[in-house]
């Protein structure tokens, strides 16, 4: 086998892969297992999502995958390559939109390629065609206050594709915004995502929306967090965005396995 | 109505509405003021009150017009440059050891118990020991009012950049921002606010200062004359010199709103 056909082998396995990681939180009352033992690959374009009762650790995955902090045990790695800090090769985007409200909304979108000093003429062109693409191009100069909700959820989408990560992040990225506006806001990026072929993790305590946006639902059980179990979501052909999948008769079906996967008690 | 063409009637009411109110305050507060110096002026004038003592506006003018041919605008001068210095030292050495304090938790959770004790203590007994260690004269009176405003510009100053929204750094650090990116691009821009709240503050406070200084020691400024005034039972000329004191506060005060209106305007508009 050649080089190059060897290289080709490597490129077709997983862009992201997590082993074995456990953390272990030390506090003042003593320690806190979050997570233990978690492993799953991640196919390029893929959108998993991650479900788990709350306090379970999701977001600390992560936080672990985007490099914010150190697994106690265990590794992750994209491309073959085990991550050590922060990878330039993830996107994280959060609950908030956190738009800097002091910058005008072009200025929002090339805050990371700033940050990372890539503000080369070829970036910052890429970054108003995502605002030309994404119908946001008019409010280059305004400041994000001006904008609603949906919006502003769609520039930080934007600024966190301006520096094409590989792997995008979402955690809990759509709570913030209230039910009818978070309905269409998932409409939209989960089209943006599949026209960027992001490959995507999720994080989200919304099982309904796990199910309209992922390929794959991974469910974590409690407190150690533990993967339960991973399943395949799959809908006919013509059923391609979220809000399709909501009326589709599978969506109940995947509804009720999750929901008995997670075992929720009051 | 030709002011209120083109809207509702209930809408050019409730526009009157606010206008009256507006009116009708601004109206009160004048009377008030104007009543009070009309009855200081009829009270001194009838002997009720011992102008001697109490002084009186008339009296008061003619000591203002006295002194304009004899320097109150040098001791205006003085005060006001050393109530600028001190302020504007205040506010430098005071968000940089906050950004020290906020870049080090160790320095500050060292530092905690003495800025506490620091806070507390009123500055001006430091007085006598200032004028000790840096000689009597202006400079002693700058360091006064910088002693008075320092430690509340750092601890509001400190405060403010720990309470920057976590969220937001963390928007950064996944970026791979570094803490002097992340100081410079969210935890400062996000605390102009409160760097305006406590220049605020300061500007007051730095008068304090400034006024103690000059009853401590000094030759000139607008502390000097209230002094002054006092050792030689010239209530006119101690009256005049605080009017005149009211009056440069609320224009320096006024200076940093300006300001502030400025800045916020530059930033909203995005300059890089």
């Amino acid at each position: 086998m050649s080089v190059d056909e060897q290289f080709g082998v490597i490129k077709l396995g997983a862009i992201l892969k997590v082993e074995h990681v456990s953390k272990i939180y030390q506090a003042d009352n003593g320690e806190i297992e979050a997570l233990k033992d978690i492993s799953f690959e991640v196919q390029e374009g893929e959108y998993i999502g991650i479900v788990g009762p709350s306090g379970s650790g999701k977001s600390t995955l992560l936080s672990i995958i985007a490099g914010l902090i150190k697994p106690t045990s265990g590794d992750v790695y994209i491309n073959g390559n085990r991550i050590s800090g922060i990878s330039s090769d993830i996107g994280y985007m959060l609950q908030n939109d956190n738009l800097l409200e002091w910058r005008t909304i072009i200025r929002n979108v090339l805050f990371g390629l700033e940050i990372r000093k890539m503000l080369t003429e070829e970036n910052i062109e890429y970054a108003e065609q995502l605002l030309k693409n994404y119908g946001l191009y008019e409010f280059r100069d305004k400041h994000p206050s001006q904008l609603s909700g949906g919006m502003r959820q769609r520039v930080a989408l934007i600024r966190t594709l301006a520096v094409k990560p590989k792997i995008l992040l979402l955690d809990e990225a759509f709570s913030a915004l209230d039910y009818q506006t978070r309905l269409a806001v998932t409409d939209d990026v989960y089209q943006i995502l599949k026209r960027e072929n992001m490959t995507t993790l999720m994080v989200t305590h919304d099982i309904p929306e796990s199910i309209s946006m992922s390929d794959r639902v991974i469910v974590l059980s409690k407190r150690p967090a533990q993967i339960k179990h991973i399943l395949n979501i799959e809908f006919p052909e013509d059923v391609r965005t979220p809000l399709l999948r909501r009326n589709n008769p599978n969506f109940g079906q995947y509804f009720n396995k999750i929901w008995r996967e997670l075992d929720v008690h009051i | 109505m030709s002011t209120y063409e083109g809207i509702s009637e209930a809408r050019a009411a409730y526009l009157r509405k606010i206008r009256r109110r507006k009116i009708f305050v601004a109206a009160t507060q004048f009377l008030i003021l104007a009543g009070s110096i009309a009855l200081w002026e009829i009270l001194g004038r009838l002997k009720i009150i011992d102008s001697f003592i109490m002084s009186q506006p008339s009296r008061i003018v003619k000591t203002f017009v006295h002194m304009l041919n004899n320097g109150l605008l040098l001791h205006i001068g003085v005060t006001c440059f050393e109530t600028l210095i001190g302020f504007l030292l205040g506010a430098m050495i005071g968000t940089l050891i906050a950004l020290i304090l906020w870049r080090s938790s160790f320095i500050s959770r060292v530092m905690e118990p003495f800025l506490v004790v620091l806070n507390s203590l009123p500055k001006i007994a430091l007085g006598p020991v200032i004028i000790i260690w840096v000689g009597a004269g202006s400079k002693a009176i700058i360091v006064v009012a910088l002693a008075i405003s320092l430690i509340v510009t750092v601890l509001e100053m400190l405060n403010g950049f720990l309470s920057t929204d976590s969220e937001t750094i963390k928007m950064a650090t996944s970026f791979g921002a570094n803490r002097t990116q992340v100081f410079t691009k969210i935890v400062f821009p996000a605390n102009v606010g409160t760097l305006f709240n406590s220049l605020k503050v300061n500007i007051g406070l730095s008068l304090v200062g400034v006024i103690a200084g000059e009853f401590l020691v000094s030759k000139a400024g607008l502390g000097y004359l209230i002094v002054y005034g006092g050792q030689v039972f010239q209530m006119d000329l101690v009256m005049c010199s605080v009017i005149i004191l009211a009056v440069v506060a609320y224009l320096m005060y006024q200076a940093v709103v300006l300001l502030e209106h400025y800045v916020n305007k530059i930033m909203n508009l995005g300059i890089k």
